[in-house]
């Protein structure tokens, strides 16, 4: 079972502005916290993951987003570390979002739910390790839109962590990212079944729509040399082209699975808000365009991983924050590993990245 | 522990305490030596992943990257020293990395594998071809040893650039210390490698 955490004495008040009330957090935790309180490894996910970094999601009955890197015995071992991870807010797995019931207004907040950022997630994640009782934890590590959280831990955060990990992301979201999202936002609108975002009110979901946004973001987390490695031109049960426009690829098979079965486990809202928070994010101009500004004070390690066949966030961004935190004196590591996995690279078997983690996390344990 | 002979040298080069980026730091061998017996803060630039894994198992912090392109992210004078062990007769403008060296640090330590030597001299006369030897093991043809030079070409161009030369080391074929004071010719005829202490004039 999920843990949840719920406050409601205070808003929560937003970047925005705005705020929200009652925050509920819901997180799972692995393996033990020791008695010094240093082995705690916060976990941030990305885009479409959740709380269940590991073991078997009871949700879709499949092992966790990173499971292949956290477990017993594994790179992020749970018989040494205490993992956290939480759901983000504005998602749709128990963290308040979209879909959670507006206490004004008795209903799902929908379109009324208030826009968050990168910053606002990370800033819940403070209470969350508040409610712990964990004042500094080992790391925080995570790709794409974990890694821009880790970057906003770094920067908004510093005292709270002892090291850092951020993986395949950058500090600012670009415009081709943007237009990405983009594309993906208007599918889901375009959807009748969308309604402005009511869709509970009519007991359906843009599943059209949304499905359709995540066969076009799936397309921009791999690599040309991956699909064509994967699927080439062949073709879908089948020896020959039909003449329609039924699946005759096993590429179109594939995105058609990856989009049917997105939706059943996601919130066609929360997808709008929580890319629309990577869209927002910029460390630069939040820092009068220094990013060397973002990271004045902070003291604590630093790994970055970038891949080389990732052309979503390339290793070009990351390596602008090594530069930025270079300028700061900040004790950096960086490493671009060799992969034409595309972006998802992070999520996947690559023997490389489970070294780096393993040696850089061991030695800041031991440090 | 590694025991390459000229760590020996560049570890007593080294003031306890300061900081320190070794560039092209292979394995972290002479990064650890220095953090562990001097206290330095240390930082390394390595080309391969494969061996920033090694420094980042021994909680080195390295960053992977290129020395002919990557120096000019850090900032002038960020480091006590910067090391530059037997890479700048690899890299694409030993010159302008040799300036670079001066800007990032205080001081620079710089050694290089002398062609000066007389069995190199020796073997390009008897063979009229490119010499090779234990420690230049490559052909011509695909060597990273691009820009291989002796040490008094190492002079003259720090004499050039206004680098002045602090110490100066030079280690024959058995890693014995060869005495430098006024016996230039004979010491870039038997030595094998040079390690200079540098800084700007």
């Amino acid at each position: 079972m999920t843990k949840i955490v719920k406050y409601t004495n205070n808003d929560f008040n937003l970047a925005s502005g705005k705020s929200i009330s009652p925050l509920e957090i819901a997180y799972e935790t692995y393996g033990k916290l020791n008695k010094d309180k240093t082995n705690a490894v916060l976990i941030c996910h990305a885009l479409t993951g959740d709380q269940y970094a590991c073991d078997i999601n009871p949700i879709t009955k499949k092992p966790g987003w990173w499971d292949i890197l956290v477990g017993k015995g594994k790179t992020i071992d749970t018989d040494k570390y205490f993992i956290i991870c939480s759901n983000v807010l504005g998602g749709c797995m128990g963290t308040t979002g979209p879909k959670s019931q507006n206490s004004t207004t008795n209903e799902p907040y929908g379109l009324n739910f208030p826009v968050i950022t990168i910053s606002d997630m990370v800033k819940s994640q403070v209470l969350l390790l508040d409610h712990l009782e964990i004042p500094k934890v080992l790391t925080v590590i995570g790709g794409s839109m974990g890694g821009m959280q880790v970057l906003s831990w770094m920067s908004e955060y510093p005292n709270r962590i002892k090291s850092a990990i951020p993986i395949a992301t950058a500090a600012y979201h670009t415009s081709q990212n943007i237009a990405f999202h983009e594309v993906g936002r208007q599918a889901v609108m375009a959807d009748p079944k969308w309604h402005d975002g009511k869709y509970f009110e009519y007991n359906t979901s843009p599943e059209k729509g949304l499905s359709v946004a995540r066969m076009t973001a799936h397309i921009t987390y791999l690599s040309e040399v991956a699909l064509q490695n994967k699927f080439g031109r062949n073709l879908q049960d089948r020896a020959k082209k039909t003449f329609s426009f039924d699946a005759d690829f096993q590429v179109e098979s594939y995105l058609r699975y990856q989009g049917v079965n997105f939706v059943k486990r996601f919130d066609a809202n929360s997808y709008l808000f929580l890319t629309r928070a990577m869209d927002y994010f910029d460390l630069i101009s939040e820092n009068d365009g220094v990013l060397a500004n973002a990271f004045s004070d902070l003291d604590a390690s630093v790994c970055i991983i970038s891949f080389t066949g990732d052309w979503l966030f390339p290793s070009v961004e990351s390596k602008k924050i090594v530069h930025a935190l270079n300028s700061k004196g900040v004790d950096v590591s960086f490493i671009d590993i060799e992969s034409n996995k595309g972006h998802d690279a992070f999520l996947m078997e690559e023997p490389a990245m489970f070294k780096t983690i393993r040696g850089f996390l061991d030695a800041q344990y031991n440090k | 522990m590694n025991s390459r002979s000229d760590f020996l040298i560049i570890e007593e080069m080294v003031e306890h305490g300061s900081k320190v980026l070794d560039i092209g730091c292979d394995d972290g061998s002479l990064l650890k030596m220095l953090q562990d017996r001097k206290k330095v803060d240390a930082r390394g630039i390595e080309l391969y992943s494969d061996r920033v894994n090694l420094c980042l198992e021994k909680g080195l912090p390295v960053v992977q990257g290129d020395a002919n392109h990557d120096l000019e992210m850090y900032p002038d004078n960020s480091f006590d020293y910067v090391i530059l062990s037997k890479t700048l007769q690899s890299v694409d403008k030993p010159r302008k990395i040799l300036e670079q060296l001066l800007r990032i640090g205080k001081k620079a330590i710089v050694s290089i594998p002398n062609f000066g030597h007389w069995k190199v001299r020796l073997y390009l006369t008897l063979n009229g071809q490119m010499p090779m030897t234990p420690s230049l093991p490559a052909k011509w043809y695909n060597t990273e040893n691009i820009h291989l030079c002796t040490i008094n070409d190492f002079l003259s161009l720090c004499d050039e650039i206004n680098i002045e030369i602090m110490k100066s080391v030079a280690l024959d074929k058995n890693g014995v210390r060869l005495n430098f004071a006024n016996r230039i010719r004979s010491v870039n005829l038997i030595g094998e490698q040079a390690i200079f202490l540098l800084k700007r004039k």
